[in-house]
């Protein structure tokens, strides 16, 4: 059982990084603009994430240096979503192609400012302060589910918040209502009244901004520093848990966590050596198939935003 | 993907031109920044080319896997299909390739030939399995590619470690020598730059490429089908098969680049955490040479030149590497957004009309 509930608890210490980086990829295409940039917007998170909290703690801040690390990223990452924007919004790139090149960019952007600011380094100074995680009082205590869920980091707790908050101004607000309808079909957002920019343009900067914290959440909390395999693909499978969770904010935490299951599961299956016989990279597989099997039952196309992926002009109706 | 199809087409040859040199631009002004020099910096680029025989024969060695890449995507643009599984293809190739070149025993020549088109067969196969998610359970290509690529890694892990290991370390045994497809004399002659068949096969893929869609009947129905499925259809063109026909071409050229650095190049396969990310560059290549032959080539033997060219900046001017990445990436940036380009060059509209 105890085994059991580590499986858990390591599962979610894995689905909050991915959950984070899929609510912005879940924002920007509800939206109706394909992200395909999670993977860079991550990496500028998890690169602004190190650097804010190591130059915090340069300045002795301690304990606050996490929290300033991520807000770094939050804002940083801006920088990157402004060019996404830009190129999808303004200069009516292609959404995917666009998403590459923010990958590409923010890859060799980051590496190359940390061999510029760190002395020819390929990695960020470890950082000693990082999250820690909270016991929450008696709850904490309690067998297996207190191993579970109650001993978790703060950007967990962060997590969640942004999953329920976020579900409610998605399908409750009207906001959210013309986030959703923008991706849906823009032409009548814009006869409403409304401004179909303005609400792509917020959209993919907070989406940008979103996905960063679920990179900065794995120097933060596990890593400690930032190097050119910390988040190695994670991004392509947090746009895999936006398509299982049906670009809904419940559905994309469900598929995270599955993912997260996945990652988890073959740190915690080596105690038993009945599955020695299993190699484990059909661990590290299983994610990928159960996506595609996941994918053929349901059909890819079914609940994705219809608008996904063009490009609004007002003077065309 | 049809958008991206029709994008290429209408776009201007001026375009691709004005992006590279922006972009080249642009990134002295960020070494500027940095506190590098970039004459200094492009000068040790080019001098690592140019530099000796062995530079020039493998720098020829990197821009092979790139132009393949590149015509891999380009062909499958050309169906509206945008093939980000090369690096997945690639892997399978490689892997395939690797065990018939290790496990098997035949005579030298016939045994890297052996080897070579099961790898570009594999590879083949790999692709018809993004067409086949497409065809029949209509799932994007670009998604079932991302999925494949991971599930093809981690495939080459499993294989490489039950069947052919190398104790101890983290690669695959070596080959037999009966598999190598290197031109052994003429790398002797090249100090050592590991030259291989590729040499002559990739100008064969190149002009393939060029005869398929200006001389075939199946290049104009790849062509028409990539313009618009529907009305295909109801020419009469059978879509699904050409788009399965289609990826098997496709995926077969990124075999083949992995063949060729397996067999080839290193006469292993790397246990490495993650694909070798030449498929990415070939979205970039095609993106940048507009599909068309000449255009492909000359990005794809472009952008193997920075590339390769990166590690000289490294060592002759002290220049990170990456600020190479940084400059493709923008190039593709602006070749994405050609209203960027124009922006920054307001009298390009103007030399535009007069030309039409």
């Amino acid at each position: 059982m105890e085994v059991l509930a580590n499986v858990i608890n390591g599962s979610i210490v894995f689905a909050v990084a991915l959950a984070l980086g899929a609510l912005g990829g879940m924002l920007s295409e509800r939206a109706g603009v394909i992200n395909l940039g999670v993977e860079g917007f991550m990496i500028s998170g998890a690169f602004f994430g190190a650097i804010g909290a190591h130059y915090a703690e340069t300045l002795n801040l301690g304990g606050l240096s996490p929290w300033i690390g991520l807000m770094t990223a939050f804002i940083f990452t801006g920088l990157f979503s402004f060019l996404y924007v830009m190129a999808t919004l303004k200069f009516k790139a292609d959404h995917v192609i666009s998403g590459v090149v923010i990958n590409l960019l923010s890859a060799n952007a980051t590496f190359f400012l940390v061999k510029l600011l760190f002395d020819g380094a390929a990695d960020t100074p470890r950082i000693s302060n990082m999250f820690r995680r909270i016991n929450i009082p008696l709850l904490s205590d309690i067998p297996f589910l207190g191993i579970a869920f109650f001993r978790s980091y703060p950007t967990t707790y962060l997590a969640l918040a942004i999953i329920v908050i976020g579900s409610y101004i998605l399908f409750k607000t009207p906001i959210g209502l013309r986030v959703r309808g923008t991706g849906e079909n823009p032409g009548s957002v814009d006869t409403a009244g409304i401004n179909v920019y303005k609400i792509k343009f917020w959209s993919v900067m907070l989406s940008g901004s979103l996905s960063a914290l679920g990179g900065a959440t794995i120097v933060l909390t596990s890593n400690g520093n930032f190097s050119f395999n910390t988040i190695a693909g994670q991004g392509y499978i947090a746009i895999a848990a936006v398509i299982l969770g049906r670009w809904k904010p419940y559905g994309v935490m469900w598929g995270a966590l599955l993912f997260g299951f996945a990652q988890a599961i073959k740190d915690q299956i080596q105690i038993f050596p009945s599955f020695d016989a299993i190699p484990t990279e059909v661990f590290y597989l299983l994610p990928y198939v159960i996506t595609l099997i996941a994918l053929i039952l349901t059909g890819s196309k079914s609940k994705a935003p219809k608008a996904l992926g063009t490009h609004y002009d007002s003077s065309v109706k | 993907m049809n958008a991206v199809a029709k994008h290429m087409k209408n776009r201007n040859i001026l375009v691709p031109i004005l992006a590279t040199i922006i972009a080249l631009v642009f990134g002295a002004i960020i070494m500027l920044i940095a506190g590098y020099n970039p004459v200094i910096a492009y000068q040790s680029l080019l001098n690592k080319v140019f530099g000796s025989a062995y530079d020039i024969g493998e720098v020829i060695r990197a821009i092979i896997p790139l132009l393949l890449s590149g015509f891999a995507v380009a062909l499958a643009n050309k169906a509206g299909l945008l093939n980000i599984g090369v690096d997945g293809q690639i892997t399978i190739g490689a892997v395939a390739s690797l065990l018939v070149g290790t496990l098997v025993d035949f005579p030298p020549i016939i045994h890297g030939f052996t080897a070579l088109t099961v790898g570009v067969i594999a590879g083949g196969l790999w692709g018809v399995l993004i067409a086949y998610l497409k065809t029949r359970f209509t799932i994007n290509e670009v998604i079932s590619s991302i999925m494949l690529n991971y599930v093809a890694l981690y495939l080459s892990h499993m294989l490489i470690r039950g069947i052919v290991p190398q104790e101890g370390s983290q690669r695959s045994a070596l080959i037999q020598d009966s598999a190598s497809i290197s031109l052994n004399s003429l790398s002797e002659l090249l100090n050592g730059a590991r030259v291989h068949w590729g040499l002559f096969i990739t100008p064969l893929i190149i002009f393939g490429f060029y005869y398929f869609f200006n001389k075939t009947r199946y290049g104009y129905e790849t062509e028409v089908v990539g313009l618009n499925n529907h009305a295909a259809h109801y020419a009469g063109i059978k879509v699904n098969r050409i788009i399965t026909r289609t990826m098997f071409i496709s995926g077969a050229i990124g075999g083949l680049i992995g063949v060729f650095d397996t067999l080839g190049v290193y006469k292993y396969m790397a246990i490495s955490t993650s694909t070798s990310g030449v498929g990415f560059d070939g979205v970039a290549i095609a993106l940048l040479g507009g599909n068309t032959t000449i255009g492909t080539t000359l990005s794809g033997v472009l952008i193997g030149v920075l590339k390769y060219g990166s590690q000289g900046m490294q060592f002759g001017a002290g220049v990170p590497s990456e600020i190479i990445g940084m400059i493709i990436s923008l190039i593709i940036f602006f070749v994405a957004a050609p209203g960027l380009v124009k922006k920054l060059l307001p009298n390009m509209e103007h030399t535009k009309k007069e030309v039409q």
